[in-house]
């Protein structure tokens, strides 16, 4: 029996498996854009949020519990409501409008920090505090300044920050409510993979969008085959 | 470099939630004498070790190091020359060699002069074989030895050693003894040891401390001790009478 709806899917699959194969340049475009705004968000996440992390778990401060839940729930932000904020600020009438980042790529690559940001403190703190207090007391007892002792317990949980940062690296590469508000979807400009699809498939074009899709499946299938990896070495060494 | 640092404590207090590990503990350990720090398991051994050796602080009360009679301070430069085994061995996840040779890294020690002086520590305690092995792969035995040699590779003047031979079997037990010898007791170095093993005290130590519930009981020269305890608790926990 005929069905249009599926000759219609058949059809996408068809077209989207020959972008892939074919290489195509917008498709390249907007991986290569996906990939710049959520890597460099990470980076920047990870350079700050590691030893932020690394820190809190190591002191002891008044409202230290308090923080830690902070960080907890900012784990589980909703990222239309990072983008919501983000916009608020970043727009003409708000406090860093004359900027002028509004829908480019730096204020997708804030928004992202933002959400990358919690998930990487709150874990790496975790990942900190869960190092043999003797190993901690061991260092100290040889003799390492503060900041040497800070350095040794974030080698020492390297398998479990590493995984941190794969699991932040997995949710902004997914996410598609922060970018989109702050970025829009200026074909070329700001258009990264969750965006697009969203679009397109809107549009009713679904070549493009199944493409991408595709390529966000393999990524997240690398990105879960990296954490399993990770977490095996943890668990052996 | 100058080595007359001592260590004295004066009426150290310490508390856990409101119930009272320490109390009141004054001592003078002598300088370059072995001390070991005996009773039964929860009576503050490790606890007052760590306080002494500045890793944790008391709630009252004084650690003092003294330099030729004058009070040093507790910086980084005084906590530098002393140096502390813990009864877990707490080694860090990378090799044996990166182990030994932490404590000369911190201290910005060049890789030759650091690589020479791990080479003798690791020949005399018999890991140097084993320098490319991740710590985590030693035995219990190889890992107090590695953790006793991390910690004297630094030449420390004061050394404080928590239950070093306490998982340990009947030979490495020998093993680590004679390590301690060799080691600590011949370079002239302060000792502060806490066990609970009586025997292994007499075996080692100048001087006994006797440690009960968080106080210090008893003291005297090991001999003198062990011939005629002053105290009756001690003397019942020599004789495996003391019920806790
Ligand atoms: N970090 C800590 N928090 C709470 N209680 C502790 C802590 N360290 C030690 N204690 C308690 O203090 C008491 C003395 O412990 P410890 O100094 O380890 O004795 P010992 O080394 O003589 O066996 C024990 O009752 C122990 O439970
Ligand atoms: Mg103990």
């Amino acid at each position: 029996m005929y069905n249009p709806n599926m000759a219609l899917l058949i059809e996408g699959f068809q077209r989207a498996f020959s972008l892939l194969v074919h290489l195509d340049p917008e498709l390249l475009g907007i991986i290569y854009l996906s990939m710049k705004v959520s890597g460099l968000a990470l980076c920047i996440a990870a350079i700050s949020g590691i030893p932020l992390g690394a820190v809190i778990g190591l002191r002891r401060f008044f409202g230290k519990g308090l923080v830690v839940s902070i960080l907890n729930t900012f784990m589980g932000l909703p990222p239309v409501v990072v983008g919501l904020f983000l916009y608020l600020i970043l727009s003409r009438s708000g406090p860093m409008g004359f900027m002028g980042l509004l829908y480019s790529p730096t204020a997708m690559i804030m928004a992202q920090i933002i959400l990358a940001l919690p998930i990487i403190i709150a874990l790496s703190l975790a990942a900190v505090t869960s190092v043999d207090e003797t190993v901690k007391q061991s260092a100290q007892a040889l003799g390492a300044t503060s900041g040497q002792i800070s350095y040794l317990v974030i080698n020492e949980a390297r398998y479990s920050i590493m995984a941190a940062v794969i699991a932040a690296f997995g949710r902004v590469i997914a996410e598609v409510g922060a970018v989109l508000i702050v970025g829009g979807n200026i074909a070329g400009y700001t258009r990264v993979m969750t965006t697009t699809i969203a679009l397109e498939t809107d549009k009713g074009d679904f070549e493009l969008a199944l493409a991408l899709g595709i390529v966000l499946l393999a990524i997240s299938l690398i990105v879960n085959a990296g954490l399993h990896l990770i977490q095996k070495k943890g668990v052996r060494s | 470099m100058n080595r007359n640092l001592t260590v004295e404590i004066k009426d150290i207090g310490k508390s856990y939630r409101g119930v009272k590990i320490l109390k009141d503990c004054s001592y003078v350990f002598e300088k370059g004498r072995m001390h070991a720090l005996i009773g039964p398991n929860g009576s503050g051994k490790s606890t007052l070790l760590r306080i002494c050796g500045l890793i944790e602080i008391p709630d009252k009360g004084q650690i003092t190091y003294y330099e030729n009679n004058h009070a040093v301070e507790h910086t980084i430069e005084l906590r530098r020359r002393i140096s502390m085994v813990f009864s877990k061995d707490g080694l860090f996840n990378t090799t044996v060699f990166k182990n030994a040779s932490y404590g000369l890294k911190v201290r910005g020690t060049g890789f030759r002069a650091r690589h020479g002086r791990v080479k003798e520590i690791l020949k005399t305690v018999g890991l140097w074989e084993k320098r490319k092995q991740s710590a985590k792969t030693l035995s219990a035995g190889e890992g107090q030895r590695l953790a006793i040699a991390r910690s004297l590779v630094i030449d420390p003047e004061i050394i404080f050693l928590d239950e070093p031979t306490a998982s340990l079997d009947p030979a490495n037990t020998a093993l680590i003894e004679n390590i301690i010898k060799k080691l600590i007791r011949d370079t002239h170095k302060t000792v502060i040891m806490a066990t609970h093993n009586m025997f292994q005290a007499q075996r080692l130590s100048d001087r006994i401390i006797f440690m009960h519930e968080g106080e210090l009981y008893d003291e005297g020269l090991t001999d003198d001790f062990f011939e005629r305890p002053k105290n009756e608790i001690a003397y019942q926990f020599l004789s495996g009478k003391l019920i806790y």
